[in-house]
């Protein structure tokens, strides 16, 4: 009985404590403290700053222990343009709630509203930016998470411009349900591994709605692409995931839905693609699968530029498309089996929803098109038309050995809910 | 002039061919949306057929209604009538019905398809709008030919051979140059010859809809201005407008100055 009672009086004691030691400190325009700085200042390990409405003109907040930054009612936090916003150099840290504008914009330095250098564990959520250089920027960060932010930049030049979400030297991330608008790279990445974004909304970007570099075995996937200048880069990069991710209405002159470049041993499955100029660019990638993706009204659906191969594209349906597959060689190493192509024109008299006659998806017109590109303006033409069968009934310019030999006849159905 | 375009107009209404043109059209219409089933490929097909098919049927319709009419066209020369009134009645009136039985044809299984409901209409629309004006622009033409020529099998030969070479063989000298002239910069050259071909004009106002996306795939500053706003849309409806024109002019010159 003693026992017990001293155990529950530890217990007792230690709860105390933990209460005493995780307070809150308010900070608020009325309240004893009022900047934010000085809120974390009086702050000591595992506490947290409730921060009220209100708005706080200050810049270079530097968390250096490890708390949790509320924001009750989305505080707005001003920058000024004075330079870095908030600066998180230690652990398991969180920024929630905050709206956080006017980043300072400079040459030199990336200044950016959030910052995390070097520490882990850390969480940002729910935070709107605008007016910004550069988002959230994590520096050599790893096993944090940064959800449901809205960032919303004013850029018009690339070179005075920064990122939304900049990853660099970073390991196990989540990404997921940020809003990124008008900024340079929406979701930009460079050396980070095992990395998960997810659930985002990149458009109207600069440059490119994601785009990574040297980063391998990450997951990308139910994320939209829409209207950036340059779509989605992807480059030299291994083992990469991209699922259920819908690229649309990137047009233009180098706009892409997808660059794929130096990427090898990934898998592309469940994607919509739906008018951009390019629907997937492929440059020196191999062992890519291509599955149960979905190509509509693209100029080019697929356009293949050389050194790939062992590339497996597999149940895919091709829309509309003004030209299917571009090569700019007539060599082939990769696979077309059992799509859907909109331009078929065969039929299947066995009646087993496959097309008795092979599909070449490469017309002789994209290899004109890509030797003398203003020949585009002759697209869908009489002329056009005669040359294609000719070279479809021999081919000469084109590689002999690309074809579909199963091309479905009805359109695959992909669960898209 | 009215009252010849009615006249013509209703002599059309009443014969066999303009029937058979019209159910031509419905016949398309009817098979391309319910076989297919899907309103986005119907209208890449259509175009091809608009674009190749609409200029063959006015050529030879023009031409031939000319020949048939002629006795009458000459009975009324000798009326007080003025000439211009008479040739020009006549070929609005042939071209009139001609773009009727189009626009009704293949607008009647678009219109039961449901096209109202569909985003596809403003693409349909266009189509129409441009087989009509296809429809005049060559039975124009073939106007202007029949009164050059008296001899009929030259007339039809020459009224041929203008489709053809509207239709095919001046993409494959145009696209020959291009390929041939390719270091050169090609892209006022290539929009300048696409305007002064009609079938190449309304291909390219229709593409302006269809494969946008692709044409805004070529960089070249003339292009992007060209396709990226409307100044492609305004500039091709303009050059399509003076194609009908011109050559209406010279239907009014010629008869003016033809000796019977």
């Amino acid at each position: 009985m003693k026992k017990t009672l001293h155990i529950l009086f530890f217990l007792f004691f230690i709860f105390g404590s933990l209460q005493v030691w995780a307070k809150t400190v308010t900070v608020c325009n009325s309240c004893s403290v009022k900047t934010i700085q000085e809120g974390i200042n009086q702050a000591s390990e595992g506490d947290t700053v409730l921060v009220k409405k209100g708005v706080y003109r200050e810049f270079n907040i530097i968390i250096d222990k490890s708390i949790i930054l509320l924001g009750e009612n989305l505080p707005t936090i001003d920058g000024e343009d004075k330079g870095e916003i908030v600066k998180i150099v230690s652990d398991n840290v969180t920024v929630d709630g905050f709206k956080i504008i006017n980043v300072g914009t400079s040459y030199t330095s990336d200044y950016a509203a959030v910052r995390v250098i070097k520490r882990n564990g850390f969480l940002i959520q729910n935070l709107e930016l605008e007016k910004l250089f550069f988002g959230i920027y994590l520096e050599k960060s790893n096993d944090g998470k940064v959800l449901n932010n809205n960032i919303r930049g004013d850029a018009v030049k690339e070179y005075n411009s920064g990122n939304g979400i900049q990853l660099w030297y970073c390991k196990d991330v989540e990404v997921r349900g940020n809003n990124v608008q008008n900024v340079r790279d929406g979701i930009y990445l460079e050396f980070s591994d095992n990395i998960k974004i997810s659930h985002n909304i990149s458009r109207n970007n600069l440059r490119y709605g994601l785009h990574f570099m040297f980063s391998n075995h990450n997951i990308y996937d139910y994320n939209t692409f829409e209207n950036n200048g340059a779509g989605v880069a992807v480059m030299f990069s291994k083992f990469v995931e991209m699922n259920h991710n819908i690229f649309k209405e990137n047009w233009g002159t180098a706009a892409f839905g997808l660059l794929l470049k130096e990427i090898n041993d990934a898998k592309i499955t469940e994607n919509v693609f739906k008018e951009n100029t390019v629907g997937i660019n492929i440059e020196g990638s191999n062992r890519i699968d291509y599955k149960n993706n979905d190509f509509i009204s693209n100029g080019w659906a697929i356009k293949v530029r050389g050194a790939c191969y062992t590339n497996n594209f597999e149940n895919n349906n091709f829309l509309y498309n003004s030209f299917d597959i571009s090569y700019n060689s007539n060599l082939n190493d990769n696979k077309f089996d059992r799509n859907f192509w909109s331009n078929y024109t065969g039929y299947d008299l066995d009646k087993n929803g496959i097309g008795d006659v092979p599909y070449r998806p490469v017309k002789l017109f994209s290899y004109i098109v890509n030797r003398t590109p203003e020949t585009i303006i002759l697209l869908r033409s009489l002329f056009i038309d005669i040359i294609d069968f000719s070279e479809k009934v021999s081919p000469v310019f084109t590689p002999d050995n690309l074809v579909d030999e199963n091309p479905k006849m009805k359109t695959i159905n992909h669960d898209r809910s | 002039m009215l009252k010849i375009l009615k006249y013509s107009f209703y002599d059309l209404m009443r014969s066999r061919w303009s029937y058979v043109y019209f159910l031509f059209y419905l016949l398309l219409g009817v098979v391309l949306l319910f076989l297919n089933n899907d309103l986005s490929k119907a209208v890449i097909t259509l175009m091809n057929v608009i674009i190749i098919l609409v200029p063959l049927i006015g050529t030879i319709f023009g031409v031939m209604y000319y020949y048939n009419s002629r006795e009458f066209t000459e009975l009324l020369l000798a009326q007080p009538v003025k000439r211009s009134s008479i040739f020009l009645g006549q070929y609005f009136g042939v071209a009139t019905s001609l773009s009727m039985s189009l626009v009704i044809g293949l607008g009647m299984p678009f219109v039961f398809y449901g096209i109202f409901n569909s985003s596809a209409i403003w693409d349909f629309s266009l189509l129409l709008v441009t087989g009509a004006f296809l429809t005049f622009i060559f039975t124009a033409l073939a106007f202007v030919i029949a009164l050059r020529n008296e001899n009929r099998i030259k007339g039809f030969g020459y009224a041929i051979l203008l489709w053809l070479f509207m239709a095919v063989i001046y993409d494959g000298i145009f696209l020959m140059s291009l390929l041939y002239f390719e270091d050169y910069p090609l892209d006022k050259f290539s929009l300048v010859a696409t305007m002064l071909n009609p079938v190449d004009l309304s291909r390219v106002l229709i593409l302006l809809k269809l494969d946008i996306s692709a044409l805004l795939g070529y960089t070249g500053a003339v292009f992007q201005k060209f396709f990226g706003t409307n100044f492609g849309l305004i500039l091709s409806s303009v050059l399509l407008i003076f194609w009908v024109v011109i050559p209406t002019f010279f239907i009014w010159r010629i008869a003016k100055r033809k000796d019977f």
